[in-house]
């Protein structure tokens, strides 16, 4: 096995998902599955090979800093589940 | 005549609205009501606009009786609905952005809006765009317009259908590993998949970002070039978008080959591979070589790498990307009565579908403390070679010839619950990704039950006409172009 019920567990809370036990069985078989696919990469010697992350190279790119038209408020709100006073509402953060 | 126009490319009716034979509107008419007969059985679309589609078609015949004659003006077209629309749903087909009406159009789309091209409405696609036959969509799936107990492909299986089964003129899709290609292979007409950077993907919601293009598909190739002509580009908005400047893409297309190498593959991975495919290539490659093209063998080691490779390097980015959706600015909110950390949870738990969890779920790990040098670093070293590779071909050739998919279209619910095989669909055209190669797919035949099957060409970086080239010569060659399922 490469990963264990527990690992699923903790790799859920870090991804803020949750699973019900049926779940957690089903992901914790697949996701074997799929990293013992994986290991396939391991056939590979890539000791002296550098990673790409981007396929294009691009260096950085700048832009003038100027006032451009964005969002009204009301616009930027439009699609929020809860808002109040022109802003984002959520729960309380600190207790 | 009305009721036929839906059979119409893109070209034919631009020749048709500019000698005033028929009118926008009465174009847009025909293929709303196509759409009408045809949704029940195929599901393409998960929005319809057909009011604003016949006020765009009213404008554009304005615009078209004072004389202005644009490639798409008032032509119909479809957007996968992961493309933004100002004022209209974009869903990605998931239940967390369900309600999400953008306030500004993707680049793409505000391109198309300029050119007076008229909007039928979205459609269907795998949630996120993470799968590939359109299962994973949270508003059902699309049927294969060849075969209604078949996947169309995916994930843009709804653009595909609906140019194949003629619900719209042409369509834009998305291709991150192959949701381009494959769909357009599965459902027998022409997909690009542009050079990353040829094409903006400001207000493409975003899976993984180092790999994801917009790209047109068509019924055939000359309007593939329209289509990419409208939407390739330079864009400030997008800091990936390249400046390199646009040729004009139908000057490529002549029916002579003669001074182009084609590389045939003689190392390519056959494991799983349908022998009908590997054969129609195989003529195919013969057609192009009687066009005047020349034969080049060339070898691609790590191919068959290219899976393992992308659903590392693909998930991990899109666990970094889908961790926005947090049920703060946008999209599904629950469980906010029991705080912070369990509206999160509660909103991605239940705004989530099984196929982004799992992928998520797989970034996450790759990712995480531990692990990140054995499979996301180890992913992107041998992402490295599979460009090396592909460099080393481009010396000695200047397309390759590949299939699209392993097979042609299967069967509804045959792979979804082994979530590997499914991945092994992608085969051929993930790689393609992996080094920001143009890739299209052409229809190259039927496989032994009917079925339509795709050949892939691959070019260099920005050498679409290229690709245009030598698929437009094939098409007119193989007599294949813009073949219809019997609907």
């Amino acid at each position: 096995m490469k990963i264990q019920r527990s690992d699923v567990q903790h790799v859920a809370e870090l991804a803020r998902l949750r699973f019900d036990e049926e779940e957690l069985e089903r992901f914790t078989k697949q996701l074997n599955d799929i990293l013992t696919f994986m290991e396939k990469l391991n056939e590979l010697d890539t000791f002296h090979v550098p990673p790409t992350t981007h396929a294009m190279e691009l260096s950085n790119v700048f832009r003038q800093d100027r006032i451009r038209e964005s969002l009204l408020q009301e616009q930027a709100l439009a699609n929020a589940p809860r808002s109040a006073q022109g802003s984002f509402q959520v729960p309380r953060v600190i207790e | 005549m009305t009721m036929e126009l839906y059979l119409l490319t893109i070209h034919e009716a631009r020749d048709l609205l500019d000698r005033k034979e028929i009118r926008a509107q009465e174009l847009t008419e025909a293929v709303l009501q196509r759409i009408e007969a045809l949704e029940p059985r195929i599901h393409a679309y998960v929005t319809l606009t057909p009011e604003e589609a016949m006020e765009q078609a009213r404008l554009a015949d304005q615009r078209i009786q004072r004389g202005e004659s644009r490639p798409l003006l008032g032509i119909p077209l479809a957007l996968k609905d992961l493309l933004c629309t100002k004022g209209v749903k974009t869903t990605c087909c998931s239940k967390i952005l369900e309600n999400f009406v953008p306030p500004y159009d993707a680049t793409v789309v505000k391109r198309l809006r300029d050119e007076g091209a008229v909007f039928l409405g979205k459609t269907n696609m795998d949630e996120f765009a993470m799968g590939s036959s359109t299962e994973h969509s949270a508003f059902g799936p699309t049927r294969n317009p060849w075969d209604l107990e078949r996947i169309p492909g995916g994930s843009s299986g709804g653009s595909a259908a609906a140019v194949s089964a003629d619900e719209c003129l042409g369509a834009l899709g998305s291709d991150t590993g192959g949701s381009i290609r494959q769909p357009a292979a599965c459902c027998g007409i022409v997909g690009l998949k542009p050079t990353y950077g040829r094409v903006s993907r400001y207000g493409l919601v975003a899976f993984a970002s180092s790999l994801d293009q917009i790209g047109p598909m068509t019924k055939d190739v000359e309007d593939c070039a329209l289509l990419l002509q409208a939407i390739a580009g330079h864009d400030p908005l997008d800091s990936t978008s390249v400046p390199t400047p646009v040729p004009d893409y139908r000057s490529f297309l002549r029916e002579d080959l003669t001074g182009m190498r084609i590389g045939r593959v003689e190392d390519l991975p056959h494991e799983g591979v349908n022998p009908s495919v590997l054969k129609a290539v195989e003529e195919s490659v013969k057609i192009l070589v009687s066009l005047g093209a020349e034969e080049i063998p060339v070898r691609l080691p790590h191919y068959a790498y290219g899976i393992a490779c992308y659903y590392l390097v693909a998930p991990a980015e899109a666990s970094s990307n889908l961790a926005r959706y947090d049920g703060v600015k946008y999209g599904f909110r629950c469980g906010e009565s029991e705080g912070l950390l369990e509206m999160y949870l509660c909103s991605r738990s239940l705004g989530f579908g099984t196929e982004v969890k799992r992928r998520i779920m797989l970034g996450t790990y790759a990712l995480s403390a531990g692990y990140y040098e054995a499979y996301y670093k180890k992913a992107c070293q041998v992402r490295t070679l599979l460009i090396q590779d592909f460099r080393e071909a481009f010396e000695q050739c200047d397309v390759i010839a590949l299939p699209t998919a392993p097979t042609a279209a299967f069967r509804l619910g045959e792979k979804l619950d082994d979530p590997l095989q499914m991945y092994l669909s992608d085969l051929f055209t993930i790689p393609v990704n992996m080094a920001g190669l143009p890739g299209i797919s052409i229809p190259c035949g039927f496989d032994e039950q009917g079925l339509p099957l795709g050949l892939q060409l691959v070019a260099g970086h920005f050498q679409e006409g290229n690709l245009l080239r030598a698929a437009y010569a094939f098409e007119s060659a193989s007599g294949l172009r813009h073949r219809r399922p019997p609907l």
